[in-house]
């Protein structure tokens, strides 16, 4: 009795919170099974795994895990590795430190769209991007960036974007570096390389575990930045599973494809997650 | 006063209130010139019908098509007038989602262009009013052409294209043979391809609905495309659509450009172009057949069936695409900004002809487009740059993706070609068109 009475007054809010989890992926489901195109109404047959079948035999299904995983990894890799040192670079004092700290986190503010936008026509337009007339004064053949190198231009404008986050969280796990500690190390003689081996990079560890967790949520869904470049082309070249399931549902307008092609993206991000936990969660005790 | 009697009069308040508020219209539209010149001037129409009110939701291309389309088909009911194509038109009014357009005789039905009318009606109904209207044709920088020594006819083929394009070609000036669209999507890329092909003698489907794009046609049709732009183009073609290569044209670097010929306004205005008094236009380039080889579109007011403002709605619609209308924008903006390739009227207004010096190419242009006929053998669907069915949206997104990867030389053209009709293929037969 003393414990039903908690639980009946919890039940309100636990089952709210479970039908709002719960209805949308049901109906995710529902209709992933039937028949469901947009433009043909009215024609909502059963038939059963087809959808998946579509989705998965797809030409641009292969393709596309393969670029999510690639985007995933490098922009991961980039972002950690530049960040590390931008944050050791900045972390002493210098006269200016505060500017160049505003300047090295702005671009995190810039919108995906503009942030493409940006890159698109600024850099890496191969006629009048900043790019091409480097190129150019150098005496060398522009690069044509968005057709010869589709997927690595939208994993630069994406590195691009995520560093500052990066670098904002290593410059704050650096200031509760025990300075003590470092002290005794270079009293006692240890090199840079070895300070870093030994007190920074183990210091940073727990933050280079967040940056990759968080990193990993928000570029399995990139989106934005593909769209409006390069469009997942030339080809498939650079389309990933996200831009794969708007392509299904909303230029297909195939509801019951893009749903199966949902579904699989949850299973996805389900099996990066049991990695994660496992080679990351121990990280976070 | 007690509550009782306070509470009678409130809610006789509401009531008288109720009946007389305004009806509110709510109107979906696309983003560009035209139609941000009718919201400007939306403040005329409510002055004429003061028990109208209208509210503009106004999206992106892409975004509109989305939002209207998921409405629609889910009878949303969220909007009482759409801005739709020449795609959707027959589509949706052959499944009765599409209210029929009754315009009363001072709107002269029979003034709109016959192309126009015919490509928005079914079975001689019309269910959405033409705003603007546009074919496809060649644009060419004239003082280029002098220079080479090239005169090219009213309607030149598309191997005399490429010649002028060779000899006009310059990049370390700055200056490319031709810029042709190149990014993926069935509205982007495809609808130039689609002309192309219709040219070369091609088609989407035979009349048993199987695609076509291994036929010779296409082959002939996309390896001209990728050796011509290779050669000729600027470099990141495949990533070029319409607002891309406009800024290229604006700023000299195009030769020549097939396109739509609303482009035409744009060039030709100092404000924008660099090369203002420098254009000039030919019809669009044929190579096998006249067939085709121009595309017809039209941005078009349309009544959802489901919208409860049916009356305000048609009156609306009846003023936005009146003749009285384009007089209007003629007169507040300037006759080089009226909606045009709508109806004859503009095109015999003196005005309208002093200020656009496009205009005989573009009516031109428009009355040799005829979406039931278009291509050289018979086929089963109606539309010039694209097939009116409802599965033509996927198809057209996945050759698109295929096409600019050719142009991009990361396949070859029969690849892309192979790769595109399995998956033609595979849609169709999703649909249920054939087993």
């Amino acid at each position: 009795m003393t414990r039903f009475l908690p639980r009946a007054l919890l039940a309100p809010s636990v089952i709210t919170l479970f039908l709002w989890m719960i209805v949308p992926l049901l109906m995710t489901i529902y209709f992933s099974l039937i028949r469901y195109n947009l433009m043909q109404p009215g024609e909502h047959g059963f038939i059963g795994l087809a959808n998946y079948q579509y989705f998965i035999t797809d030409s641009s299904f292969g393709p596309a895990i393969i670029n999510t995983l690639l985007l995933l990894g490098s922009v991961i890799v980039i972002t950690v590795v530049v960040g590390v040192s931008l944050a050791l670079l900045i972390d002493d004092p210098f006269p200016g430190r505060g500017l160049v700290r505003v300047l090295l986190i702005s671009p995190f503010f810039v919108m995906p769209t503009v942030n493409a936008l940006l890159w698109k026509h600024m850099m890496m337009n191969p006629i009048y991007g900043v790019f091409a007339q480097v190129w150019i004064f150098c005496g060398m053949q522009p690069v044509d960036w968005m057709t010869d190198w589709p997927l690595f231009s939208v994993i630069l404008m994406v590195a691009w974007q995520w560093l500052p986050f990066a670098t904002l969280i290593f410059v704050t796990a650096l200031q509760s570096m025990n300075r003590e500690q470092l002290e005794a190390a270079r009293m006692d003689g240890a090199r840079y390389l070895q300070q870093l081996r030994y007190l920074y990079v183990p210091h940073l560890g727990r933050s280079i575990a967040v940056v990759i967790m968080i990193e990993m949520i928000f570029l399995m869904s990139v989106f934005a930045e593909i769209y409006t470049t390069t469009g997942g082309g030339p080809g498939d070249a650079s389309t990933n599973v996200a831009f794969l399931i708007f392509k299904q549902a909303l230029l297909n307008f195939d509801a019951g494809v893009a749903s199966a092609g949902a579904l699989f993206a949850v299973v996805l991000a389900n099996i990066v997650a049991i990695f994660l936990i496992r080679l990351i969660g121990k990280n976070l005790d | 006063m007690n509550l009782k009697s306070a509470l009678a009069l409130a809610f006789g308040l509401a009531v008288a209130g109720a009946s007389n508020a305004a009806t509110e219209l709510v109107i979906a539209t696309v983003n560009n010139g035209h139609m941000i010149e009718m919201q400007k001037l939306t403040k005329f129409f409510e002055q004429a019908n003061p028990d109208i009110t209208i509210k503009w939701v106004t999206l992106e291309e892409g975004v509109l098509r989305q939002r209207v389309t998921t409405d629609i088909a889910t009878k949303g009911g969220q909007f009482d007038i759409m801005t739709i194509g020449m795609y959707e038109t027959p589509i949706w009014a052959k499944k009765n989602w599409l209210q029929e357009l009754k315009p009363d005789a001072a709107y002269d039905v029979d003034d709109l262009l016959p192309a126009m009318r015919q490509g928005l009606s079914v079975d001689g109904k019309l269910y959405a009013a033409p705003f603007y209207g546009e074919s496809s044709m060649l644009m060419y920088r004239k003082d280029l052409a002098d220079k080479a020594g090239v005169k090219l006819p009213e309607r030149p083929t598309w191997a005399q294209v490429k010649d002028l394009a060779a000899k006009i070609h310059d990049p370390k000036n700055g200056v490319y043979g031709i810029c042709l669209r190149g990014k993926p999507g069935w509205g982007d890329n495809m609808a130039f391809l689609t002309t192309l092909v219709n040219t070369n003698g091609g088609q989407w489907f035979d009349m048993n609905w199987k695609p076509q794009l291994e036929s010779k046609p296409w082959k002939d049709a996309i390896k001209f495309y990728v050796d011509l732009l290779n050669k000729y183009g600027p470099p990141g073609s495949s990533a070029n659509s319409f607002n891309e290569i406009l800024a290229l044209y604006n700023e000299g670097k195009c030769g020549m450009w097939v396109d739509a010929t609303i482009a035409a306004s744009f060039i030709s205005d100092p404000k924008q172009s660099k090369v203002a008094d420098k254009v000039a236009f030919a019809q669009a380039p044929v190579a096998v057949t006249p067939k085709g080889a121009n595309w017809l579109w039209a941005w078009a007011l349309a009544i959802p069936a489901g919208s409860k403002n049916q009356e305000a709605a048609q009156k609306f619609i009846a003023w936005a695409t009146s003749k009285d209308y384009v007089k209007l924008v003629g007169k507040e903006a300037g006759w080089g900004s009226v909606p045009t390739g709508t109806r004859k009227s503009t095109y015999t207004s003196p005005e309208f002809l002093k200020a656009a010096k496009f205009a005989d190419a573009e009516k031109k242009a428009i009355d040799t487009a005829n979406p039931n006929d278009s291509t050289l053998p018979k086929s089963p669907y109606v539309g010039v740059q694209f097939a009116a069915i409802p599965e033509f949206q996927a198809i057209g997104i996945a050759v698109g993706q295929q096409m600019s990867a050719a142009l991009a030389g990361k396949v070859t053209v029969d690849e892309a070609l192979k790769s595109s009709q399995n998956s033609a293929d595979r849609e169709m037969k999703k649909a249920g068109y054939y087993k």
